[in-house]
């Protein structure tokens, strides 16, 4: 098997009094689709916050792709980077948000530009080629000159995928994409994954769309007060869970 | 007729079973056209009673309209406005900054710098930067405890320009940092992690994603405060600069001719407030395209975007 592309190794984390990652043990493979369900509260967004260094851990280590995330390691001392090298390893980590979080004053196509022009140099003229045809692939070709506001929450959350994807990423990290969805509108956000899925994109995803998790995830982990509880293929974890919380947060869900 | 169709589309050929479509009759609002009528009547008779009123002293007003003091008055009052605003929004820039900052002798700093200068009246301000020379006859610059030092006369440094530049400089400085920390704060903070998940440094994030977002918050206020300056740099008369409104005032202590030179610089103020409104609907319209809900093309851009 091949190095996992991204490993949590004994990772903690807390605000203040409240302990929100005890020892987090994970490792997720190259092409690997995970999905991380749970209880609110149970920590998963500071999970997946904690792969692009957008929260802080107090002690063990998150690596991806065999780089140490936000530290350089000098024997047993990590030093935090500079900004610019935390944002240079951000580059290529993705991620998808609940609310979209699209850029209000820029059209869809310029939202797409933006990170390759402006991160990565890449020449307006090329990167505005590989936006539109990402924005084909997800199904918004004809969208390019709409400003976010004018779209359905189905497309804001499609152009997010696209403006993630254009940079190329070695992994997409999803916190609960299809949350701030109405019903009808998820299915398009979860066929453009699934599609991704297929093509062998790295994803981590925190989920509440059991059906989902079921077919398209490789690995189920669940969580609950900080901690992963059990982790293993969906048809273990969501068909036969080992654990009684497991079974009691799923009878919930259902 | 399609019988599969359970809502038939309305259709042009009159048919017997269909009620016929209404005709809308929009509300007629006499009231409004009476109240529009009767307001432009009054306004007209205002003017014509002014116009026609021999003691505002009309054959004055022009005579001095285009006067030469006039003239160096609207000049110093005009790029004394403009050069202080442009040091109030760069420093209110930094202060907004630093009063957001996680650091707390950081936002320190910035807080009692707004405290003082919002707290102490301008004009004293202006005069004791007038007289700095008094308190400090030089002034220094260099490394501390090195030989490296600069030293010149505060009287040569400060000149009465300096003293009116950095007087109302520093002051708006504090007033533009509200104005810019309030606009940054109304950008969700969901923008600046999108920007950072894609690699954006905050720098970048703050240029391209935060204060484009925030100028629509910004732009009004200071609008405000650009026409305010117009106004308040006459304080600088203190100091012995001739400004718009103190050169009318040398006229008229001669000429004894009060209301027309007055009236002469208030042509001038309202023309120079009615280009900075234009100047200010312009920029508001480039900031406000994202709102607009069409797909059109934009003809007014303000600035290209390469
Ligand atoms: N910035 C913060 N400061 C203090 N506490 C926080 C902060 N962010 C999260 N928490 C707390 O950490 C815990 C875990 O939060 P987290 O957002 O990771 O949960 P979650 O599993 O994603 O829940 P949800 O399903 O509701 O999104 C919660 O108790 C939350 O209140
Ligand atoms: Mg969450």
């Amino acid at each position: 098997m091949s190095d996992p592309m991204v490993v949590f190794d004994r990772v903690s984390k807390s605000y203040g009094a409240l302990e929100v990652l005890k020892g987090i043990n994970l490792e997720v493979a190259p092409g690997e689709v995970l999905s991380l369900i749970g209880p609110s509260g149970s920590g998963k967004s500071t999970l997946l916050r904690c792969v692009n260094h957008l929260e802080r851990i107090d002690s063990g280590a998150v690596t991806v792709d065999g780089e140490l995330i936000g530290y350089r390691q000098v024997g047993n001392l990590a030093y935090e980077l500079p900004e610019k090298l935390i944002a240079r390893q951000r580059a290529r980590i993705a991620m998808v948000f609940q609310n979209f979080n699209l850029f209000g004053h820029m059209t869809v196509l310029e939202n797409v530009i933006e990170a390759p022009t402006q991160v990565l140099g890449v020449p307006r003229r090329h990167a505005e080629e590989h936006a539109a045809a990402i924005l084909e692939r997800v199904g918004l070709g004809d969208k390019l000159t709409s400003y976010p506001r004018m779209l359905s929450g189905g497309q804001q959350q499609r152009v997010a995928i696209a403006r993630a994807l254009a940079m190329k990423p070695k992994l997409i990290l999803f916190d609960e994409p299809t949350s701030a969805l109405d019903p009808e509108l998820v299915g398009e956000v979860l066929d453009v994954m699934r599609a991704l899925a297929e093509e062998g994109m790295t994803m981590m995803v925190v989920t509440h769309e059991m059906a989902f998790a079921r077919d398209v995830c490789h690995r189920v982990a669940f969580m609950d007060g900080g901690k992963i509880v059990e982790c293993g293929p969906p048809g273990e974890v969501l068909a036969n869970p080992s654990h009684e919380r497991t079974r009691t947060f799923l009878s919930k869900v259902n | 007729m399609d019988v599969s169709s359970p809502s038939p589309a309305p259709s042009n050929e009159n048919q017997t079973d269909q009620p016929p479509l209404l005709t809308y009759v929009p509300i007629r609002g006499y009231g409004r056209k009476a109240a529009a009528i009767v307001l432009a009547a009054i306004l007209l008779s205002f003017l014509v009673s002014i116009a026609g009123n021999d003691n505002f002293g009309w054959p004055v007003v022009g005579q001095y309209l285009f006067d030469d003091r006039i003239m160096s008055g609207l000049f110093l009052t005009s790029w004394l406005t403009v050069v202080t605003m442009v040091i109030g929004v760069v420093l209110g820039t930094i202060l907004a900054i630093m009063a957001m900052s996680t650091n707390n002798v950081i936002s320190f700093v910035a807080n009692t710098y707004l405290w003082f200068f919002r707290g102490t009246p301008v004009l004293v301000q202006l005069i004791f930067w007038y007289n700095l020379a008094a308190l400090f006859p030089d002034l220094s610059i260099g490394i501390p405890f090195t030989s490296l030092w600069v030293s010149i006369d505060t009287n040569v440094a400060i000149t009465p320009v300096m003293a009116a530049i950095l007087g109302l400089g520093l002051n708006e400085g504090a007033y533009m940092s509200e104005i810019i920390r309030s606009g940054l704060m109304s950008v969700d903070s969901g923008q600046r992690q999108a920007a950072k998940s894609l690699g954006m440094t905050n720098g970048k994030s703050l240029w391209r994603i935060v204060i484009p977002q925030a100028m629509p918050i910004i732009i009004p206020p200071t609008g405000n405060q650009t026409i305010g300056m117009l106004k308040t740099s006459s304080l600088v008369s203190v100091i012995a600069l001739s400004d718009l409104l103190y050169s009318a005032q040398t006229i008229y202590s001669r000429n004894f001719q009060t209301i027309p030179l007055l009236i002469v610089a208030c042509i001038w103020y309202l023309t120079a407030t009615s280009i900075l409104t234009a100047i200010q609907s312009r920029i508001e319209r480039h900031y406000g395209r994202s709102l607009l809900q069409t797909d059109a093309p934009v003809r007014w851009r303000l600035f290209r975007s390469s």
